[in-house]
């Protein structure tokens, strides 16, 4: 079994993974009409030019090269404290 | 300048400390109108009246991506809030307070549905053939491989029709603790960074009490389950702030 968590930083300053976070940006939130009535809501990404984007900011994540390395981190992380780390209260 | 908006709250008593500021480090302010908290910053009006010739300027798109997060999640730390699609600009603070006025009860609604709660992400990709077929043996002649590699073609297929109903229990599972549960498109492989296919990227809405409970499901799903789970999170409620929830 394989479980990966990544915490989406609201207690610490670990880098949210873009790629996620335009997911739920341009698709989420709540839609107003602006003044300028511009969003980008619903922005379809050019996947190759996000791509080279996500490569400039985090080379060392990205490419297929890297799988069967983070798969082995990922199994790694099965049972470990970061799975189990609950919310701090407050 | 204008006035962008980044969340409205209703118990907002100052400015969330965000290191950073607002948009291009703009400095944040509340604007209070009808028992609502708008967090706001001026930004630059060109940056924002012609957004066409940002739409595929990724490396903006990804500052201001960041910066309105980091506001929001700022609110989000202590109060219940309500995202704002990115990129929502008015002509100044009164404009704000207008529209607080007339989406009162929207924004009441959104923060009533996300209050105590929290996003979470789950995603499942489909397990590496490597892992699924370990105990495969070296291939005696070239006809043996041949048919071993058309067999394994045969397999990934069989694999990736498995993964996706699985995903679709890992997702009625999550979804059963969850109080909403929506679905965004899988992440194509050339975002993700991982040469395993994804069949699942889910947003489940989950009552802060059953934190534990959650991270407990996915742990059990996976290891009782054939895919790979990914779960990201607490975000604040984005996926289910919009118009479709």
């Amino acid at each position: 079994m394989t479980v990966e968590h990544r915490e989406t930083s609201l207690f610490g300053d670990r880098e949210v993974a873009l790629v996620d976070l335009l997911d739920r940006l341009l698709a989420g939130g709540v839609v107003l009409t602006g003044d300028l009535t511009i969003s980008l809501a619903g922005v379809d990404l050019v996947r190759i030019s996000l791509r080279a984007l996500i490569t400039s900011i985090a080379p060392a994540e990205s490419g297929p090269i890297e799988a069967v390395r983070s798969e082995r981190v990922v199994s790694e992380r099965v049972g470990s404290d970061r799975l189990v780390k609950g919310r701090p209260d407050g | 300048m204008i006035t962008y908006l980044y969340a409205v709250g209703r118990d907002l008593e100052r400015v969330p400390d965000v290191g950073s500021g607002g948009i291009a480090g703009g400095a944040l302010r509340l604007v209070d109108e009808a028992g609502l908290q708008a967090v706001v910053s001026d930004v630059d009006r060109e940056a924002f009246e012609d957004l066409e010739a940002h739409r595929e300027d990724l490396a903006w798109l990804a500052e201001v991506a960041r910066a309105h997060h980091g506001v929001v999640e700022a609110v989000g730390r202590e109060h219940a809030v309500a995202p704002l699609a990115l990129a929502t600009v008015y002509l100044d603070d009164d404009r704000v307070r207008a529209v607080l006025r007339e989406s009162r009860a929207e924004f009441a609604a959104v923060l009533d549905r996300v209050d105590g709660r929290d996003e979470w992400g789950v995603k499942a990709y489909v397990r590496p053939a490597a892992a699924r077929s370990a105990a495969a043996g070296r291939p005696s002649s070239g006809a043996a491989y041949l048919r071993a590699r058309r067999e394994a073609l045969r397999e990934g297929d069989a694999a990736i029709a498995a993964a996706e109903r699985e995903a679709d229990a890992v997702d009625a599972a999550v979804a059963a603790l969850a109080v909403e549960a929506r679905r965004h498109p899988p992440q194509d492989r050339s975002l993700t960074g991982r040469s395993e296919q994804m069949v699942l990227n889910g947003a489940y809405l989950v009552e802060r009490s059953a934190t534990d409970e959650l991270r407990r499901l996915v742990e059990e799903l996976a290891r009782d389950g054939s895919v790979d789970l990914e779960l990201t999170g607490p975000w604040v409620p984005y996926s289910f702030a919009g118009r479709a929830s």
